[in-house]
């Protein structure tokens, strides 16, 4: 039994040392359970839970702060964002968010807030240092995903019954223009450079990319997985790689992540996840991107550069949101 | 009393979109224009259901309308489009009828129906040949779908053959394959019990015993609680063959609620009552379902029925016909509509589409108690080579549906 023991401790410093290989430094991977009401912390570096904290009711969407001082969380049934200490996970206080909010964006200067809410139709701008409502925004029907220029200048939000993009000054706080994609868009996410901004359509089963300055679709990318029905294939997250060569499209119950070569916007790989996978978040090197999975209750870490999953770690309850930090 | 009353011929304009409002970014587009709805009803007589909870409310199927109708105009107002709804019911379907074809010559091209059968028939022939669509939202009979299809109707209510197949197969996936049937004697009890036969058919089940309860007027409701049921129920479901489950065909709601743990033997209760198929549940949260049923709620006060839900598909469906079909024109929307092209995203899980030969929506169907959704069909591994969706209802090869044209 001892050397049995021996054995499998052995094992387990091998596999460590594996994988300190692909992961050189720990970063702070943060995953909110939508359904249990907490949020798991994972050390990218051992690749396991080392922490759960109870925080509101449906924790949904979740980012840091600029500074990383504060993890932010969409507590959406109790219709607040929540504002933690990123380090020790006190509950620093609680911003006004309008109902229900789901999605958020921070302005690159690091505030506003940008808040979808899905339950009126609007978008809340938020000043997260003196707490208080600083616009809102009216757009279509159920507003979800949230995307910000890198100069910060204009905003997208994506509503779902709408079915558009809705591009924002965030200057004067107007929607300047609207561009239809397909049915029920959960996600906008602008490359690096600002040129682009990819939007992702559930139901419809494409991810539109549409030019920034002048609102053209350069591209409407649709997903072909053998042995996966065509409406099983549900984009949901979608990011791109700061060097803007690639992007990964979260494919929801068709449990996979597309990997699109971002210059052809052809589909380069399929990496089999967990169920129903919807968001993702890169460690900040982007050496590893965890995504989560919300009907397996699991997270999958895949490797960027080999474009491999290398594990899955269980978590809590319909994981929803993923934001890494960088310690 | 409960049993909508024949009322005069009542018309309320009760929602108009408001105009592209500023900061919208609206553009003008060829594809703004105003879009006219109708929704029908036809005040029909119904007894009183056997519990106070099933008591209809007056604005059953209207509130769903008047949601769509916001939901379509708060797209609009970014399209430069509008929607106007306007509600017409009457007891009389004739002057229905009548009222519908002086609306559809005076602009309206978009009528969803809340009426018997018949009067669907007798809207599709006098709007015949006129740049008007009927979206049947209130019935799910199934000769409407069949030999008495028209080309200017489809379908936003499940077809019987619909439900009835999706409960079959969640019943043969729990692998309860024997149904003792118990059925009323209405016609749409008739109707709900032949739609189950095919479907033990097809997904191989077996019917080992079929039973009527004859239903007595007067005797239903009598001064008195639950002694003689108590005493009814058993008997009529006594010595019955093995089974794994007692199917309800009643429609009209008579006795099938008095089934569930008062029969002979401890056998669950399907079909009309008990585990029922559904186009919606009041408690379903799946597929961001919630945010339907809160922006329900915020607007009529109560939960959302079944009904609520087929006219707000079919309104909604004329609001996306019209953001997609980059014209203006009724007619260019309608062909939008039934075209392949379509697709509404409608808190199902996947989209809705119309069928190509019978103008049925393709839909997921709901399998639910009272309080809860319990699975939804088409269930895993019932197979198609095309969309399992159409492992429910009629499919193409099946089809003696000749009128309908996409």
């Amino acid at each position: 039994m001892r050397i049995f023991q021996s054995a499998v401790a052995a094992a387990l410093v091998l596999a460590a040392s594996l994988l300190t290989a692909t992961a050189a430094s720990a970063f702070t991977v943060f995953v909110t359970n939508e359904k249990d009401n907490t949020v798991s912390l994972i050390d990218s570096s051992k690749l396991e839970v080392v922490r759960t904290v109870k925080v509101g009711q449906r924790p949904r969407g979740v980012i840091l702060s600029k500074d990383h001082r504060w993890l932010l969380v969409c507590a959406s049934d109790d219709n607040s964002v929540q504002v933690y200490d990123a380090r020790t996970m006190e509950l620093v206080k609680t911003l006004p968010s309008g109902a229900d909010p789901e999605l958020f964006v921070l302005h690159p200067s690091g505030n506003p807030l940008y808040i979808a809410n899905e339950e009126d139709n609007l978008v809340t701008v938020v000043d997260i240092e003196q707490d208080k409502v600083l616009a809102e925004i009216p757009v279509g029907v159920e507003p979800e995903g949230m995307g910000i220029s890198p100069d910060g200048k204009l905003l997208v939000t994506t509503s779902e019954t709408t079915n558009m993009a809705h591009f924002i000054d965030t200057a004067t706080n107007t929607t300047i223009d609207n561009v239809l994609v397909d049915s029920r868009p959960r996600v906008a996410e602008f490359t690096t450079d600002g040129s682009q901004v990819w939007v992702s359509a559930e139901i419809g089963g494409t991810v539109t990319v549409i030019e920034t300055g002048t609102r053209k679709i350069a591209a409407r990318i649709d997903f072909k997985i053998p042995g996966i029905h065509q409406d099983a294939i549900q984009p949901v997250g979608i990011r791109i790689t700061r060097d803007g060569k690639r992007a990964f499209v979260a494919l929801g119950p068709a449990n996979r992540i597309a990997v699109i070569d971002t210059a052809t916007f052809k589909v380069e790989k399929y990496l089999l996840v967990g169920q129903r996978v919807w968001q993702m978040g890169f460690t900040p090197d982007e050496k590893l991107l965890f995504t989560t999975n919300g009907a397996s209750n699991d997270v999958s870490v895949i490797d960027v550069e080999k474009l491999r999953v290398v594990r899955s770690i269980k978590v809590g309850r319909y994981p929803w949101g993923v934001v890494v930090a960088p310690f | 009393m409960v049993a909508a009353v024949a009322a005069p011929l009542a018309l309320a304009t009760s929602v108009s979109s408001q105009q592209p409002a500023a900061g919208t970014g609206a553009r003008a587009s060829a594809a703004g224009g105003q879009h006219r709805i109708v929704l029908v009803r036809e005040l029909r007589e119904a007894p009183p259901p056997l519990s106070l909870l099933d008591v209809p409310p007056s604005d059953d199927g209207v509130a769903g309308a008047r949601l769509a109708v916001n939901d379509n105009a708060t797209t609009g107002r970014f399209l430069q489009q509008e929607f106007t709804l306007d509600v017409v019911q009457s007891g009389k379907a004739q002057e229905l009828v009548g009222e519908i074809r002086q609306r559809v010559d005076a602009g309206a091209a978009f009528i969803v129906a809340d009426t018997s059968p018949a009067t669907v028939i007798a809207l599709a022939d006098a709007l015949k040949g006129k740049d008007a669509l009927i979206l049947n939202a209130g019935s799910s009979e199934d000769r409407l779908r069949e030999r008495d299809c028209r080309p200017n109707v489809v379908h936003t209510a499940p077809a019987r053959a619909m439900l009835a197949d999706a409960l079959a197969q969640y019943l043969v996936w729990k692998r309860w394959p024997r149904w003792f049937l118990v059925h009323g004697t209405e016609p749409d009890d008739a109707a709900f019990a032949e739609a189950m036969r095919r479907a033990a058919k097809r997904f191989a089940a077996k019917i080992v015993e079929e039973r009527p309860f004859r239903y007595e007027v007067g005797s239903r409701r009598a001064d008195g609680g639950h002694e003689q049921v108590q005493e009814q129920i058993p008997a009529l479901t006594r010595n019955a063959p093995a089974h794994d489950v007692l199917v309800v065909a009643d429609e009209s709601g008579l006795f099938g609620e008095y089934l569930p743990y008062r029969t002979a033997d401890a056998r669950p209760v399907a079909g009309t009552q008990g585990l029922v198929p559904t186009s919606w549940h009041p408690a379903l949260e799946q597929w961001g379902a919630t945010q339907l049923q809160n922006r329900f709620r915020r607007l009529a006060n109560r939960p959302m029925r079944p009904l609520d839900y087929d006219v707000w598909v079919a309104v909604r469906s004329v609001g996306e016909a019209a953001t997609r079909a980059k014209a203006a024109a009724p007619a260019q929307l309608i062909a939008h509509l039934k075209s392949a092209d379509f697709d509404l995203a409608a808190f199902k899980g996947r989209k809705l589409t119309y069928r190509a030969w019978d103008g049925q929506l393709r839909q997921p169907i709901l399998i639910a108690t009272a309080k809860l959704p319990v699975t939804v069909s088409p269930q895993p591994g019932f197979l198609h080579q095309f969309t399992e969706l159409d492992t429910l209802g009629v499919d193409k090869p099946e089809t003696n549906c000749r009128a309908y044209a996409p």
